[in-house]
């Protein structure tokens, strides 16, 4: 069974009609122009926006479930993240404990270990570099051990090392008997890592299967109104806009 | 040093809110010894050691103590919901509401019925919903929008006030308002501990079951969601506690102002910011610091009585200009 079934998904003005499945040990792509619903959908399957449509988690409808239970199975990560206060990096990881109403030590430090942020664990956020910082955040919902995790951009302010960090990261995370959806700006590392892409346009899903299925210079063309150059035979793949 | 404060911070300040306590019965014009008047007064002897302490400066020292606790933890739960470090019961509006409300009971007597309660009730009412209008308008928890929210219901309540001054019965009526006004511990007895005390447990023991969302508020209001908590009703259920504490404590002791604010702000460093960890040492920091002022303003010379709310406004003004001037920088 899939251990997410989204079947005609909508989000009034933002997203029409979207079906997929995500299966354990698999990491789907989201990837589409800015505004094309990437958000809203990961928003709407870990229940922050209404939607209408069904969403299944191990084949029981969201609206089953309650709040906390879903909280330990899906973790999301949006896309702007800030905190409040000045929170040292493993308070803001231990947060991620907060479903389960715990703050299982082994889960924190597996966390840390698997961001790569045990050196600077123990400074305040604010001091942090964005590149950090995102990592931080990576942790943190990775605490909770979910077997669906959402993660909105990722990698939008890392460096490049950091951006294969932390997809290897997500890659590993998924292997791991887990399901992760990863919204992503970055075409050829989305065709380096993804098992599978789902590409939206204007809140539509208009391709999903193999990068190779889906990144090809009709569809992307369509979706981001510019030519494209893929070379998914060269490894790693590169896709880049004309 | 720092480290050690951080690990003993509760007992610590456990500690020194009995010493303060034992000093605001000792301290007072004529020289009593505490232990005996306190268990002369428990005997129920009419000795005049029992009767000042007892009558006198017992009521006074429980009511700064509980006052003080309400509003520490009060400022520190509004802070953390709003995820706002110049949230206050004074600066949101909640303590003019509660004055307000208050005011109008103890002179048109509204809800007669209640009989003592009548202006505790009112002040809750008050202090709900100035707490509700100023979410309502401010909308989010921005600093900026809750600021300027507070500042207009503030001024609604104020308004409204001042009209209810003007229509005063007599102008002792008024008179006696304006000095409730100012806030102050004196001469209230044993009785508004009735009220206050059952007020401090109920608003404590609700913002207390919401401390989890208060720390995972820290990361905002989509992360609390998606980590299983109802920001919707757990920000009700803090505000209630939170217009409980406010509402009673004005009620009571008047307005006493930025003992609210100050509180969290001296802790957050020793708690390692995080607001759930803050609550219970900002209600203990907050009745510490009240009494300390109560004994204070008792300390002044005779006949030139400076109320306590008056005292901390003197104190707390500063500080929060001083505050405005940090986050200026962040800004600017």
């Amino acid at each position: 069974m899939a251990l997410i079934t989204i079947d005609n998904l909508t989000v009034e003005q933002r997203l029409k009609k979207v079906s997929l499945e995500l299966h354990r040990g698999e990491l789907l792509g989201l990837i589409g122009a800015n505004g094309a619903g990437k958000s809203t959908l990961l928003h709407a399957i870990a229940g922050l926006q209404k939607s209408t449509g069904n969403i299944k988690i191990d084949g029981n409808s969201i609206n089953s479930i309650p709040p906390h239970e879903r909280a330990r199975t899906v973790g999301i990560q949006p896309q702007a993240v800030s905190s409040a206060w000045a929170l040292t990096a493993t308070d803001i990881v231990a947060l991620g404990r907060m479903p389960w109403g715990d703050e299982d030590e082994t889960a924190i430090e597996r966390a840390i270990e698997r961001a790569g942020i045990s050196e600077f664990r123990d400074r305040i956020i604010d001091q942090l570099s964005g590149g950090e910082r995102a990592r931080v955040w990576l942790a943190r919902v990775l605490a909770g051990e979910p077997q669906a995790l959402l993660v909105d951009e990722p990698i939008a302010s890392l460096d490049i090392h950091y951006q294969l960090a932390v997809m290897e990261v997500l890659k590993n995370y998924s292997r791991e008997n887990n399901g992760v959806i990863v919204a992503i700006h970055d075409l050829s590392l989305a065709a380096r890592f993804c098992d599978r892409l789902c590409l939206l346009d204007k809140g539509e899903m208009i391709a999903l299967g193999t990068p190779a299925e889906v990144l090809t210079e009709a569809l992307l063309s369509r979706a981001y109104g510019i030519p494209v150059d893929i070379d998914l035979e060269r490894n790693p793949p590169v896709v880049l806009p004309k | 040093m720092a480290r050690l404060i951080t690990h003993y911070l509760t007992p610590l300040l456990i500690f020194f809110l009995l010493l303060i306590a034992w000093i605001s019965l000792a301290y007072g014009s004529t020289s009593v010894s505490v232990f005996a008047g306190l268990s002369a007064w428990f005997n129920n002897e009419q000795t005049e050691a029992a009767l000042i302490i007892g009558e006198i400066r017992l009521p006074r020292t429980l009511l700064a103590l509980i006052v003080g606790a309400a509003l520490g933890m009060s400022g520190a739960a509004l802070q953390g919901l709003l995820r706002n470090p110049l949230a206050e019961p004074g600066l949101v509006g909640a303590s003019q509401g509660a004055a307000l409300g208050a005011a109008t009971v103890f002179y048109y007597g509204v809800f007669a019925s209640l009989g003592t309660l009548a202006t505790a009730v009112a002040g809750l009412l008050g202090a709900m919903a100035a707490l509700f209008f100023m979410l309502l308008l401010a909308g989010s928890g921005r600093p900026a929008l809750v600021i300027m929210a507070g500042l207009a219901i503030s001024t609604v309540a104020g308004a409204a006030l001042a009209m209810v001054l003007n229509f005063a019965p007599n102008p002792y009526a008024m008179q006696e308002l304006v000095f409730w006004l100012m806030g102050s511990v004196s001469n209230r007895g044993l009785d508004s501990l009735i009220i206050l005390f059952p007020a401090l447990i109920i608003g404590c023991a609700l913002i207390l079951s919401q401390r989890r969302l208060l720390a995972a508020l820290s990361l905002g209001e989509p992360v609390a969601e998606s980590m299983g908590f109802s920001v919707k009703k757990g920000s009700r259920i803090t505000v209630l506690g939170a217009a409980c504490l406010i509402g009673s404590s004005v009620s009571v002791a008047g307005t006493i102002s930025f003992v609210g604010l100050l509180v969290p702000h001296m802790l957050r460093p020793f708690v390692g910011h995080r607001p759930d960890k803050l609550l219970i040492p900002a209600a203990l920091l907050g009745a510490i610091l009240v009494c300390l002022a109560d004994i204070a303003v008792r300390g002044m010379p005779l006949g030139r009585e400076l109320k306590l709310g008056v005292l901390t406004s003197l104190i707390g003004a500063p500080f929060f200009v001083w505050l405005v001037w940090k986050e200026r920088k962040r800004w600017l």
